[in-house]
């Protein structure tokens, strides 16, 4: 089984991206929980959200606290947030940022483990006209963790994406470019 | 044949709502509830249901339309949460004594103060004595399945009784998992159209609903309604049967999980059994023989079957998500106590409160509680027989 643990700001769609991810895994035939640890909702303030991938259905139904990955949406967060606390060193963390692994390191409070970064704006940017860091960072989390097949998901995801913006096909193209750049633009 | 889907309990209770397109469905929305309307809504929007969807001002007038709905001889359903339950608790008692079995979603969540939005049972356990009939869910698939086999248990002519179709604010209400749903015209058909003997304006048999009772009758009817509860035991059963029969998952009362030889057991409810089923797994592999016994059906109470479950077991810890306030344990305990208060052999019980305003309950803290209860079965002291789990000092 696989935990990942998201960390985002309200508002960012940390929670969306567990959810797409949970769709990924899904698609490819695993069993899956997505959910939110939910508080006051406030734009801008820290929320977490949880996935946990497995070929059987998972019975717990706490919040995970032994990640095997963490996602971080949003990089102002490592000021604030201890988001490698309980990170598995087997694992990787994976953050939002311009900046390289090493400089990221330093923010991490001794984490030991595999730091990964994603530039997620400039890669949004480039692939979808605007800032929406869901669709690199889900992409970044399943070619970290391997929890699906990447070609596999790609086809998935583009099958979905067929589906979701049946009435806006100009969008597709540039998710799913966005997906596939994402992937090979992970540093670390 | 079954489709395998992926789905919150939100989701999948407005699913079996729209796959049994009820009659009448007044809605106020109150979190973590409200995406169950929220989903419906669409399907009305989209055509896919031909349901009266009204948009009342509170929860007192949600229920209290459904009310007239039924006693008109519709099918209605509601959901609601927290403070919109206990809005609804004078209307509750009406639906239950006029006999009108409205079908109540309710994902459970504290009650205030401090506000909080997260879960527990202080909505439903607070509403147990409301005379409606009360199914817990361990998940979004027995959400799901409990919601389908609530109609016909509350509409069943030995019964007519309101229900509750319970779930976990949060943990399951908005936890997407994956889940087994059955076919529209499957459900259809199990679930069956609602055809009352008797209602409002039935031409050839008008009726009263709600007159005042004078002494000489009201204890009368009070009773009789006592009986429907009882009665719905075994319309609970036979429906769960005919549920397995049709869609292949069993339901009982409760479900013993590793109780046949077990010394030390959990008496638990909802998503909380899940998380403990794994510290028992846990617990096996050493050899220790751990079980629990997860409570699906609350009202009517299973008594005399969880005593028969329990009496072999050295010690048993029940496990509270809610406070109760009566100062010698949460209203679990009480049940389970009175259950256990006859039987010649019995174990040594304690309460465990616990969970309160979604305070995360882990696999670590199951084992917290069964180490407590293997040091009680050798023999060791007892303790505090009424306690709370997890709390800062």
């Amino acid at each position: 089984m696989l935990e990942i643990r998201w960390h985002g700001r309200g508002g960012q769609g940390a929670k969306t991206a567990s959810q797409l991810l949970a769709d990924a895994a899904f698609m490819a035939g695993k069993y899956v929980q997505s959910f939110p640890e939910y508080g006051p909702e406030r734009s801008g303030a820290p929320i977490t959200a949880y996935n946990r991938i497995s070929d059987e259905r998972c019975p717990v139904h706490s919040n995970i606290y032994e990640p095997d990955y963490v996602a971080v949406v949003d990089e102002t967060l490592l000021e604030s947030v201890d988001v490698a606390g309980g990170l598995k060193e087997e694992g990787a963390i994976i953050v939002n940022s311009s900046k390289s692994p090493d400089e990221i390191r330093g923010l991490l409070k001794g984490y030991k483990g595999r730091v990964c970064t994603i530039d997620a704006r400039k890669i949004s940017m480039l692939c979808l006209g605007a800032y929406f860091p869901n669709t690199p960072m889900l992409a970044a989390v399943v070619a970290v963790s391997g929890c699906v097949d990447k070609k596999q998901f790609l086809k998935d995801m583009e099958e979905s994406y067929r589906h979701k913006f049946a009435k806006k096909p100009q969008v597709i193209e540039g998710n799913l470019k966005c997906l596939s750049l994402s992937m090979d633009s992970v540093k670390g | 044949m079954s489709i395998r889907e992926r789905l919150s309990g939100n989701e999948a209770i407005a699913t079996a709502m729209r796959q049994i397109n009820p009659d009448v469905f007044a809605m106020f929305p109150i979190t973590p509830s409200t995406e169950i309307p929220q989903y419906y809504a669409q399907y009305v929007a989209d055509g896919r249901v031909d349901t009266e969807f009204i948009c009342v001002e509170s929860e007192h007038s949600s229920l209290s339309a459904c009310l007239g709905a039924e006693a008109a001889g519709c099918r209605a359903v509601t959901a609601t949460s927290s403070a919109g339950l206990s809005f609804m608790n004078e209307v509750l008692y009406v639906a239950a004594s006029s006999r009108l079995p409205v079908v109540l979603a309710v994902a459970c969540r504290a009650l205030t103060g401090p506000i909080n939005i997260n879960h527990d049972y202080s909505d439903s356990m607070a509403e147990r004595d409301s005379g409606f009939i009360q199914i817990y869910a361990e998940n979004n698939q027995e959400v799901y399945d409990n919601y389908l086999m609530a109609h016909r248990i509350a509409e069943h002519p030995d019964v007519r009784l309101p229900l509750m179709v319970c779930e976990d604010g949060f943990i399951t209400s908005h936890a997407i998992e994956n889940i087994e749903l059955e076919e529209d015209d499957a459900v259809k058909k199990f679930v069956g159209e609602y055809h009352p003997e008797n209602y409002l304006l039935k031409a050839e048999n008008p009726l009263a609903v709600g007159p005042y009772g004078v002494s000489n009758y009201y204890m009368e009817a009070r009773v009789a309604q006592a009986h429907a509860m009882m009665n719905a035991k075994q319309v609970i059963l036979d429906v769960a049967a005919d549920f397995e029969k049709t869609f292949g998952r069993k339901y009982g009362l409760f479900e013993e999980y590793m109780m046949e030889d077990a010394d030390i057991a959990l008496v638990i409810m909802g998503s909380s059994a899940g998380t403990a089923k794994t510290a028992v797994d846990s617990l096996r592999a050493q050899g220790i023989k751990a079980g629990l016994i997860k409570v699906r059906v609350f009202r009517p109470f299973p008594a005399e079957e969880i005593a028969k479950c329990l009496v072999n077991a050295k010690a048993v810890a029940v496990m509270d998500k809610s406070e109760g306030f009566s100062g010698c344990g949460g209203p679990l305990f009480a049940e389970i106590s009175g259950a256990m208060i006859n039987e010649d052999k019995r174990p040594k019980i304690v309460d465990v409160v616990f969970g309160l305003g979604g305070r995360d309950f882990t696999v670590k803290a199951a084992l917290s509680v069964y180490d407590r209860l293997i040091k009680i079965a050798e023999g060791g002291e007892l303790g505090q027989v009424y306690s709370h789990l997890g709390v800062r000092t």
